[in-house]
């Protein structure tokens, strides 16, 4: 083990341009790669935003006791997709309306009688944000008596939905494209390094190393390399990340398991790289 | 030692490299293996190592037969020989002394003891003032006795030797080659495929010819009292 450890490190000390250059093309590659990660976590959280303020409002008919309001009320509090059902009453719909509504603050203080009906707003959880479930719950608020009405924006949610897929379906399909090209660029990184050394890698066999033996130090070494590039490339994207944030737009950066993904991903595929290129050298020899 | 019998091997790529080679080299004996480029030594020596299987016929070495073994063999076949080449093959970026304990390293050889053994083959083959040096900071010669050295280091019962004097001058030849008749003379077997004719004369020691392939002369079949002299 220690052994595996040494030479490993050896290669690092015998061609130390060589292992720069492959540390930072593979950084390059996975920064490009968190680029996009970037633009997508900022994506999503801003359609989450967006998501957040899906509403639908069922209006009651006047006069229905308050009793059987706020039993109702608790009703719809109790389906699975809501998140809130909040009662408003004729008197603060009205005391809204004239603080919100500031154009028509005259015209609502000289009203005799309030035109505004009460209504429940509802808010559902993330994940039911939907244009089939704000369409479930709407239609299930019909079904209670005291309600006369339900609205919500059925264009908008259809709208959201349709970006929400878009985004989804770029986001894996370029997603995917650039973590092709990072797998595909380590990769022959990492069989570089490995070709340079094929001659000592025959030697190796000659003088009766097992092919476990040889195969070691070169996993570790391509393992390291891809840790290397990917903590690079988290401390580009982040350097990005500050100055986006700076000069362009208010952002958002990884989380901690996003950002150990990226870590973790370069890692893998360095091992994997070095695994394929030294077994098929080994096979070859 | 090292048993040849009825050995046929033909190269993928087409050509017979051997044709019904057959020959028994013992325990402790120098053979040289003559011929002209192509004429099939390397290819023998190559089956000795396992480097590549017979098409036909039986290759024993040190009790392995070289057409059955497993990948996971192999190495441990290797073990048992020293294998030195003309171009020495040493690795450029570690020192003589690195180069010979690599070979024991690889076999899991116990750390503490590697240093002593490395200073003794290399102090045997003349270099222990040189353990420091690079391969580039070396002679031909001193390379080869490098290579030697860590062909010696895990002591096997066979050497190896595929043109070792081919790239070296008329003095660094003559010191290589008495260096394989002192490793000889301690009870190692040496076998050494060479087309210096006038090195293999210069020695009484047993010769087998190849041709195209073929066993042309073996100096113990066709001359048992040169063999006899030797045995």
């Amino acid at each position: 083990m220690t052994l595996t450890v040494r030479e490993a490190l050896l290669a690092f000390r015998r061609a130390p341009l060589l292992s720069a250059l492959s540390v930072t093309t593979i950084a390059f590659s996975l920064f490009v790669l968190g680029l996009f990660g970037l633009v997508a976590v900022n994506l999503r959280q801003a359609l989450r935003g967006v998501a957040e303020r899906v509403e639908i409002v069922a209006y009651l008919l006047p006069g229905t006791p308050i009793e059987t309001v706020l039993l109702g009320e608790q009703d719809i509090e109790a389906f699975p997709e809501v998140a809130s059902a909040v009662h408003i009453s004729e008197d603060s719909a009205l005391a809204r309306a004239r603080r919100e509504l500031v154009e028509f603050r005259d015209l609502l203080r000289e009203l005799e009688r309030n035109p505004l009906p009460a209504s429940i707003e509802v808010k559902l959880k993330p994940g039911f944000q939907d244009a089939t479930h704000v369409n479930a719950v709407a239609e299930r608020l019909r079904g209670f008596g005291f309600v006369d009405d339900v609205r919500f924006g059925r264009d908008w949610v259809e709208k959201l939905d349709k970006l929400r897929r878009l985004a989804a379906a770029v986001g894996v399909v370029v997603g995917a494209a650039f973590a092709t090209v990072a797998v595909i660029i380590i990769g022959t990184t990492i069989r570089m390094a490995v070709l340079q050394r094929s001659r000592e890698i025959a030697i190796m066999r000659l003088v009766g190393a097992t092919d476990g033996f040889i195969r070691r130090p070169f996993l570790l070494q391509g393992a390291l390399k891809g840790l290397l590039g990917g903590l690079v490339a988290i401390a580009f994207s982040y350097a990005a990340y500050a100055l986006i944030n700076r000069f362009l737009i208010e952002s958002s950066f990884f989380t901690l398991p996003q950002a150990l993904g990226i870590v973790v991903f370069g890692t893998v595929i360095g091992l994997m790289g070095s695994l394929l290129s030294v077994g098929r050298h080994l096979r070859r020899v | 030692m090292i048993k040849f019998t009825n050995v046929f091997k033909t190269y993928a790529k087409g050509g017979l490299a051997l044709k019904d080679v057959s020959f028994h080299i013992a325990k402790g004996e120098f053979a040289f293996l003559t011929g002209h480029s192509g004429a099939g030594k390397s290819t023998v020596l190559k089956l000795v190592y396992a480097d590549e299987r017979p098409s036909s016929g039986e290759v024993r070495v040190s009790g392995y037969a070289v057409a059955d073994l497993t990948p996971r063999d192999v190495p441990h076949l290797r073990r048992r020989l020293g294998i030195v080449f003309q171009d020495f093959r040493l690795l450029e970026d570690r020192t003589a002394e690195e180069n010979v304990a690599f070979a024991l390293e690889v076999t899991g050889a116990r750390r503490s003891a590697i240093p002593a053994r490395v200073m003794r083959v290399l102090t045997q083959v003349g270099l222990a003032a040189k353990a420091g040096a690079y391969p580039r900071e070396l002679s031909g010669g001193e390379q080869q006795r490098v290579a030697i050295a860590r062909a010696l280091v895990n002591e096997p019962q066979v050497l190896l030797a595929d043109e070792p004097t081919g790239n070296l001058d008329e003095r660094a030849t003559r010191g290589v080659f008495q260096l394989l008749r002192d490793i000889n003379a301690s009870g190692t077997a040496v076998v050494m495929a060479t087309h210096d004719l006038e090195m293999v004369r210069s020695a009484p020691y047993r010769v087998i010819e190849l041709q195209e392939g073929g066993v042309v002369y073996d100096s113990a079949v066709d001359e048992p009292t040169v063999g006899d002299a030797q045995a």
